[in-house]
């Protein structure tokens, strides 16, 4: 009775992100009240889907490059022959995260000029750190005698850290996936002022016209995605963690 | 043939493994005792050279282990790790197929071999093979480790405390499978255990360690007999002793002329068994047949209680 209502929740908010940003038309009466004057209730200077479709794009570029580069990074630190270089790249990371993306965006746009590049840089190292830290946890925690088992095996280290450490790590850095697409899906909005394709444009228009509605539907959109892209990677994880016989965190 | 030659593990300034030479015979059992932290696990383990010795050398069959890289060494002995250590994202059948995978045997020779190894642990393949490592009870892990030790037929067999977590009956079953997988192969097997009965029981020789030495290493009737220390007085059960030396000979040797009573007990069953039933039936002989069922004799109270004394 109670198992299928989340399930029949996330479908509903499914349907609605569709039919909103493939009909938006549809909603205008609900959002007519917030604007004023006449001012359109829908975004007007582009389609919603273009939009959506662009700003997923850019982050999953985003986010698969900071995951190879993260996982690469934390592999080779755990790495006898890399473990030198452990506290020299939980720095380099940490300025990543700490660095404000509105200035990377600044100071990458000379560089690589407007448009899509700037964005994906500041949300590739913005998105590094969670990453980082959770593929590093999962790669110096693992049970030591399941890593003795494989050496024992004869297995040869590039065996074990594809047949054993990663798959086992798994869960843990998909943790670390999760929070950082969550976190570029919202910070991917400010492209916009860079002149990239994001849903950014809308909420930005919004705040130009002083259009509320606009606002709205931008702000929506995203939190609807960041929602279901949170509650999909966390099913993924669960499952993964089940499977292993961990219970999820 | 394994031979250990002085071999010597030292982690920063504590001795772990002190000096150790000892040269365990082909297709032999030695068994390894002693207290916790005495370096049973550490010397087990620099025979497959997961630790490097800090001094000494090990040969297997006259090649010293480091002759070959680690992984292929590794791939070549089988290794029941303390505690089972199986991979938890792996299936059981998966998991025992392990070593014959990286050695790149084909498919149908993989599964004849985990069926054939599953079915001899009892453990129904069908059942079984798909599930995951925490689906099993503690006993069943550790049946799938000794499986995954022996899948790839293994010449040399080291195995840490691999029955610990079995029921006695399931243990005694075990115990007596590994006997027979041992005569079949020809494997030579190194067990480390902390239960003396398992190791008078399984052992063609005990090795008794004692803060990373040594101490005795000998046939179990030996150490029985003449224990070098009264370290390995201790550890053998000065109170057992008689019942450990009865339980290593066999019926069939102290059987004597003369008729009993009774059932007849088998000539292949322990001595200890025979002076038990003796004991506990109240008689003073039991009637002996043979494994065609012919009678061969009897034993008696008497004869047993003198074969339990310690030897001259
Ligand atoms: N990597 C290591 N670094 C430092 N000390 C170690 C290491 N491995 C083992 N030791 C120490 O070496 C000693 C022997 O350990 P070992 O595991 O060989 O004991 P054991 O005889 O197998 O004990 P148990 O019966 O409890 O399994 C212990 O005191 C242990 O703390
Ligand atoms: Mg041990």
């Amino acid at each position: 009775m109670k198992a299928w209502l989340p399930l029949l929740l996330r479908l509903a908010l499914v349907v609605l992100l569709v039919a909103f940003v493939t009909s938006p038309g549809w909603f205008e009466p609900l959002l007519k009240p917030l604007t004023e004057n006449n001012a359109p209730v829908i975004y007007n200077q582009g389609s919603l889907l273009t939009l959506t479709l662009l700003h997923l794009r850019t982050v999953l570029i985003a986010t698969v490059a900071a995951t190879i580069v993260a996982v690469a990074l934390a592999i080779l630190v755990t790495r006898p022959a890399g473990a030198e270089f452990l506290p020299l790249s939980r720095s380099l990371v940490n300025i990543g995260q700490t660095f404000p993306p509105v200035a990377v965006l600044a100071l990458a746009v000379p560089a690589v000029g407007f448009g899509e590049k700037p964005t994906l840089i500041a949300l590739f190292l913005y998105g590094l750190l969670p990453i980082f830290e959770n593929a590093l946890t999962g790669l110096t925690t693992l049970p030591a005698n399941v890593v003795e088992a494989a050496r024992g095996a004869g297995m040869t280290g590039w065996q074990r850290l594809t047949k054993v450490e990663l798959p086992l790590s798994a869960p843990i850095i998909l943790g670390g996936i999760r929070l950082s697409v969550v976190i570029s899906l919202a910070t991917a909005t400010i492209g916009s002022t860079v002149a990239a394709k994001t849903l950014g444009e809308v909420i930005i228009a919004g705040l130009l016209s002083n259009n509320l509605a606009f606002i709205l539907q931008g702000g929506l959109i995203v939190a609807a995605l960041a929602v279901l892209i949170y509650d999909g990677l966390s099913a993924v994880e669960r499952y993964a963690a089940r499977r292993m016989g961990r219970e999820a965190e | 043939m394994i031979e250990i030659e002085g071999i010597t593990k030292r982690y920063d300034a504590t001795t772990v493994v002190d000096d150790v030479s000892m040269i365990i015979e082909p297709r032999t059992i030695a068994v390894i005792v002693g207290t916790s932290g005495s370096g049973k696990t550490t010397l087990l383990r620099m025979i497959n050279r997961l630790v490097e010795p800090t001094s000494g050398i090990i040969k297997l069959d006259g090649a010293d282990n480091r002759s070959v890289p680690g992984y292929e060494l590794r791939r070549s002995i089988g290794y029941a790790i303390q505690g089972h250590g199986l991979f938890p994202h792996r299936t059981v059948a998966q998991n025992i197929a392990t070593v014959p995978v990286l050695l790149g045997w084909d498919k149908d020779r993989i599964k004849a071999r985990v069926d054939e190894l599953m079915t001899l642990y009892q453990l129904d393949p069908r059942e079984f093979g798909p599930r995951y490592p925490h689906e099993l009870s503690g006993g069943q892990q550790q049946r799938v480790g000794v499986a995954r030790a022996l899948a790839a037929e293994p010449n040399v067999l080291l195995m840490d405390e691999p029955f610990g977590a079995l029921d006695p009956i399931i243990r005694t079953k075990a115990q007596e499978d590994l006997l027979a997988i041992q005569k079949r192969f020809g494997t030579t097997i190194i067990l480390v255990t902390h239960d003396m009965e398992e190791a008078v029981h399984m052992g063609d020789k005990i090795a008794v360690m004692d803060a990373g030495k040594l101490v005795q290493y000998a046939k179990p009737a030996e150490i029985l007999a003449n224990p070098a220390s009264s370290f390995v007085e201790t550890l053998v059960g000065a109170s057992e002793r008689p019942f450990r030396l009865l339980s290593l000979g066999r019926v069939r040797d102290a059987v004597e002329n003369g008729a009993a009573e009774g059932e007849a007990i088998p000539g292949d069953a322990s001595q200890r068994d025979a002076l038990a039933e003796l004991l506990w039936s109240g008689r003073p002989a039991l009637p002996v047949k043979g494994a065609d069922g012919k009678p061969l004799g009897r034993v008696t109270v008497d004869g047993l209680v003198k074969r339990a004394a310690r030897p001259a």
